[in-house]
């Protein structure tokens, strides 16, 4: 621990600049030297402290986001001190700074002082620069006094084709002006893309309405008498009509305070810094923007980030507060993947191919509008960079070959050209398992001979599953069928917590008649348990007891969408479906839930079992939509448990001129009969009023379809990764002989199928298959059905809607608070339109833009 | 409301987040600690804190996982796709090239602290 120096002598650091890399600056000061081990005084002369600017675009949004880092009240409790005043001068013998702002001019003593002043926006020499109408693109306040120009203009001009550029140059299309790009380079972004790329990125920009001007050099920014902007003249004699014009050419270094403080400067500026980020005074750091490091200055803030890190660890050492360090700042990737515009651009280590005697290969697609390049070493064995435009998806595969230098084992060209699309072969016996990660059964047989012994390591080895995991009950499939016939014993535990099948572990439980987790687990089970055994029991348990499924001793087994009793979506929102029974639903109730939606900000799909889909609910907004869904008489539709999802069905006798029953009227009574059973698996079912077959019933766990004597009912059947009809299992039943043997088939289902096992697959494990399942349930040949009936009469005897019972209990519904000790909403939830609606923004749109590229 | 304490000389910023009675035992809550998400569970007794964005969906979703063991690993899985987690190191069970930050935590008075280094 650091000697603590009596509170007279804390050392002082004094950072001149309050922009992101001094704000991280400050906080990782902080982080390791509390207030009366060091003294901070920050010198901001901007009105706010830092602010996020590679967000900086965000401002023109409707829902403009506040993009501050710091507070003077963070700042304050962190005891840091904050002067607001501009540094004017150092006196280096004397260790003090002089700055004058709010409280008159003031000198400061420092022990150690950084430089943390940034760069400014480089504007060319050229006449009319300063009129009416010119800005620069760089911080809060430019951007306001653009959007306060962009109310009266109707054209608008960037200068400069690089990235903040380009950025620009969407801001002011956002502001809905008429905008060109001027670029004096032959191509756009010339510091990462080749002539090839430039002009794909030309041709997409131009297809977007936007005017692209290269190899435009302007010599005067015409104005009329007023001295306003009116126009930009090129050196060429053309011309440019244009409101309004923003400065995008780059950056150049804030090292007025160094030069004269007498600090080795740069010959194009930037303030000299060595690899512990230090000047050429041992008391004086730089970092950022402003700082030159092995002849370049870094227009990013990845760099920036690196450089505080190395400052801040070297400072603390050199002021005695910590041990030595080798912490060192030696430079940074420039690779860069952004969406400009909406266009995908990549761009990684020798993008341009300036090694002496790089080869490259390219593709050009002017059908998909893509470009892609590979520069590899003179020998062709290495990546060397590469560029990408249009389309990005291979961008961290190559960079990674570019990064690692691992040689390369295919031809170079088939890294940019996908091989041909591979088609099964002739035969299925080498059948694609798994679509997402391209594994086919001879690559699971393989591994499994070769000892993987479940799907965990089937899905190590082979990659099979861990995409959208619809194969993942497949690969269990084939795990189980490769191990018989390699004579092993094929273990049907649930897991390594239970010794037991699941239809093992449901009837220890209902003949000992246990009612808790913990009761289970303490008399069968070992250990804490896993997210198999978990859901497992709970749904054993809400089978048995119909019991609330969120009371608190059972909610630590609940997956997360019998937890928050909604289906949870790829970014963390939920889905929330209110049951339609048989999909009737009167006017007032569409009304309402398009209320709902419309009030949540919720996308809307109809599904696929004739119900509402509203998608993108925060977890903190789910209670009040669903007060707000049951006031309008809805319920819980379940379509989060394993448990019966819907009963579809057409309109049948009523209005169809071909139906023979009331489908409509049997699939309300089905699937308010059977609604919040819990199962195994989930259970999907559908009423056709003739053969027809409109409700797709053979589709479903169990189908009903109307024929002239009565109605016909089905089981085993399903859709999803390996779709299945449902075989028939009785004819022309009545319908109290009907429901009855549904409640049959369902109980004795649910008491002897595994864990996650479909109805269909059940049925065909079934010793005697279909003709042993009617002797059982039509037949009575166990002499079970009578204790299949008293179950499924408690089920509905029972039945409550979950939600309401939610909204209940105040205890609960703390458990939707999105934070334990906030009330802010999830940042990474981001939005995106499309068609109308709202939809989860996508990787590749959430990456935030780079700053401007450099002193390029 | 956060309250943020800054103790003498300690090399971490101590944030009290939430009462150890909020956290149902075998389950987590989600803290924000000066900024960050932090996925907060109390599982077998003991009290842990990592990173609240699952790596391999960039969802923030960790505290919302089922807990668990896996041999004498104590995990946590994402809701997502299911992938599971080193509560103790923040390591990936499928894959140790990933891992989740952690944080450290102090129970003191029935009250969960969460540190953190900026």
């Amino acid at each position: 621990m650091p000697q603590r120096t009596p509170q007279n002598q804390r050392p002082h650091v004094v950072i001149v600049g309050n922009g992101m890399v001094g704000h991280r600056l400050v906080d990782l000061l902080r982080a390791q030297a509390g207030p009366d081990a060091l003294k901070v005084t920050v010198i901001s002369e901007e009105t706010r402290l830092a602010y996020d600017r590679v967000r900086l675009s965000a401002h023109f949004d409707d829902d403009r986001p506040n993009l501050s880092l710091a507070t003077a009240e963070g700042y304050e409790e962190q005891g840091v001190n904050i002067a607001w005043s501009r540094a004017t001068a150092v006196d280096r013998e004397g260790r003090t700074v002089n700055v004058t702002g709010r409280a008159g001019e003031q000198t400061l003593a420092y022990d150690a002082l950084v430089l943390a002043t940034g760069s400014f926006p480089f504007v060319p020499p050229i006449p009319g620069r300063d009129a009416a109408g010119c800005f620069v693109y760089r911080s809060l306040d430019d951007l306001d006094a653009i959007r306060e120009a962009a109310r009266t203009a109707r054209v608008g001009a960037v200068i400069g084709g690089g990235l903040l550029g380009l950025e620009a140059a969407g801001a002011l299309g956002k502001l809905g002006l008429e905008t060109h790009v001027v670029e004096f380079a032959p191509h756009l972004m010339p510091a990462q893309l080749d002539a090839e790329g430039g002009a794909l990125l030309k041709r997409i920009i131009e297809d977007m309405g936007i005017g692209v001007h290269v190899s435009r050099a302007t010599s005067e920014v015409c104005t009329d008498g007023a001295g306003r902007v009116t126009g930009l003249a090129f050196a060429d004699g053309s011309r440019l009509e244009t409101d309004l014009v923003v400065f995008s050419a780059g950056i150049r270094p804030r090292d007025d305070l160094a030069r004269a403080g007498g600090l080795t400067v740069g010959e194009r500026g930037g303030v000299q810094i060595d690899d512990r980020c230090v000047t050429s005074d041992p008391a004086v750091y730089a970092v950022g923007e402003c700082a030159l490091h092995g002849g370049r200055v870094y227009g990013l803030v990845a760099p920036g980030y690196a450089m505080a890190r190395v400052a801040a660890a070297n400072l603390l050492a050199d002021l005695g507060l910590s041990g030595p360090t080798d912490a060192r700042f030696t430079g940074a990737d420039l690779s860069t993947k952004l969406k400009l515009l909406g266009v995908e651009v990549g761009s990684f280590g020798d993008a341009k191919g300036q090694t002496p005697e790089a080869r490259s290969v390219s593709l050009s697609d002017n059908v998909r509008g893509t470009y892609s390049k590979l520069v590899l070493s003179p020998d062709g064995t290495r990546v060397l960079g590469g560029l990408l435009v249009g389309d990005t998806a291979r961008y961290g595969d190559l960079l990674d070959l570019a990064l690692s230098g691992t040689p390369l084992t295919v031809p170079p060209e088939t890294l940019l050209v996908p091989p041909p699309g591979v088609e099964a072969p002739p035969t299925s016996a080498n059948a694609l398992v798994c679509s997402c990660e391209n594994v086919r059964t001879n690559t699971l047989v393989e591994a499994i001979s070769g000892g993987c012994r479940d799907v965990a390591g089937l899905k190590k080895c082979t990659g099979a599953g861990t995409g959208c995991g619809g194969c993942v009950p497949n690969l269990h499939g084939l795990l189980q069928t490769e191990l018989r016939r390699l004579g092993e014993i094929v273990s049907n535990h649930l897991c390594e917590h239970f010794p037991h099948s699941r239809r093992e572990l449901l009837d220890l439980i209902r003949v000992r008649g246990y009612r808790t987790w913990d009761e289970v687990l303490g008399a069968h089970g070992t250990g804490l348990g896993c997210e198999t055994c978990k859901p497992a029991v709970a749904s054993i348990l809400a089978s048995l007891h119909g019991e609330y499924v969120l009371k608190a001793e059972h909610a630590p087994l609940q997956d997360t969408n019998d937890a928050f009793l909604a289906n949870i979506q790829k970014n963390g929102t939920y889905s929330v479906v209110p049951r339609v029974p048989g999909g009737e639903i009167t006017p007032d109730g569409l009304i309402a839930i398009g209320a709902v939606a419309k009030k949540y900000g919720l996308y809307c799909k109809i599904t696929g079992g004739q119900r509402i889909d509203l998608l993108g609910a925060q977890r903190d907004d789910l209670p009040a939509i669903w007060g707000d869904l049951i006031a309008a008489g809805f319920e819980s539709g379940h379509a989060y448990g394993k448990s019966l999802r819907t009963v579809k069905s057409c309109v049948g006798q009523t209005w169809c001129r071909y139906g023979v029953q009331d489908s409509t009227g049997l699939a309300v009574r089905l699937e308010l009969r059977y609604r919040g059973l819990r199962s195994p698996h989930k259970l999907k079912s559908g009423v056709s009023g003739c053969t027809r077959e409109c409700a797709e019933a053979r589709g479903k766990d169990f189908g009903v379809i109307a024929t002239e004597k009565g109605w016909n009912l089905y089981v085993g059947g399903n859709g999803g990764v390996t779709p299945r009809h449902a075989v028939l299992l009785a004819a022309d039943l009545d319908e109290e002989t009907l429901i009855r043997t549904i409640d049959r088939f369902l109980m004795f289902y649910i008491r002897t199928a595994d864990r996650l096992q479909r109805t269909s697959a059940w049925l065909e494990n079934l010793e005697g298959g279909v003709e042993y399942l009617r002797g059982v349930i039509l037949d009575d040949t166990l002499g079970l059905c009578a204790d299949l009936d008293a179950a499924m009469a408690g089920h509905v005897d029972s039945y409550f809607d979950e939600w309401a019972a939610t909204l209940a209990d105040p205890a609960g519904l703390a458990r939707f608070r999105t934070f334990v000790n906030s009330d802010a909403r999830d940042e990474g939830v981001q939005w995106v339109n499309e068609r109308g609606q709202v939809r989860p923004a996508s990787p590749h749109e959430l990456i935030p833009l780079p700053m401007a590229g450099g002193d390029d | 409301m956060t309250l943020t304490l800054t103790p003498p000389s300690a090399e971490q910023t101590w944030t009290r987040v939430c009462a150890l009675g909020d956290i149902l035992p075998g389950t987590g809550v989600c803290a924000l600690v000066r900024g960050q998400q932090v996925a907060v569970f109390h599982v077998a007794g003991r009290v842990f804190a990592l990173g609240n964005r699952d790596p391999y969906t960039g969802a923030n979703v960790l505290s919302r996982g089922l807990t668990g063991n896996a041999g004498g690993t104590l995990k946590v899985t994402s809701p997502l796709l299911k992938h599971a987690f080193d509560l103790e190191t923040g390591v990936s069970l499928d894959d140790p090239r990933v891992s989740v930050p952690t944080y450290p935590v102090r129970v003191e008075g029935g009250d969960v602290w969460i540190g953190s280094a900026g």
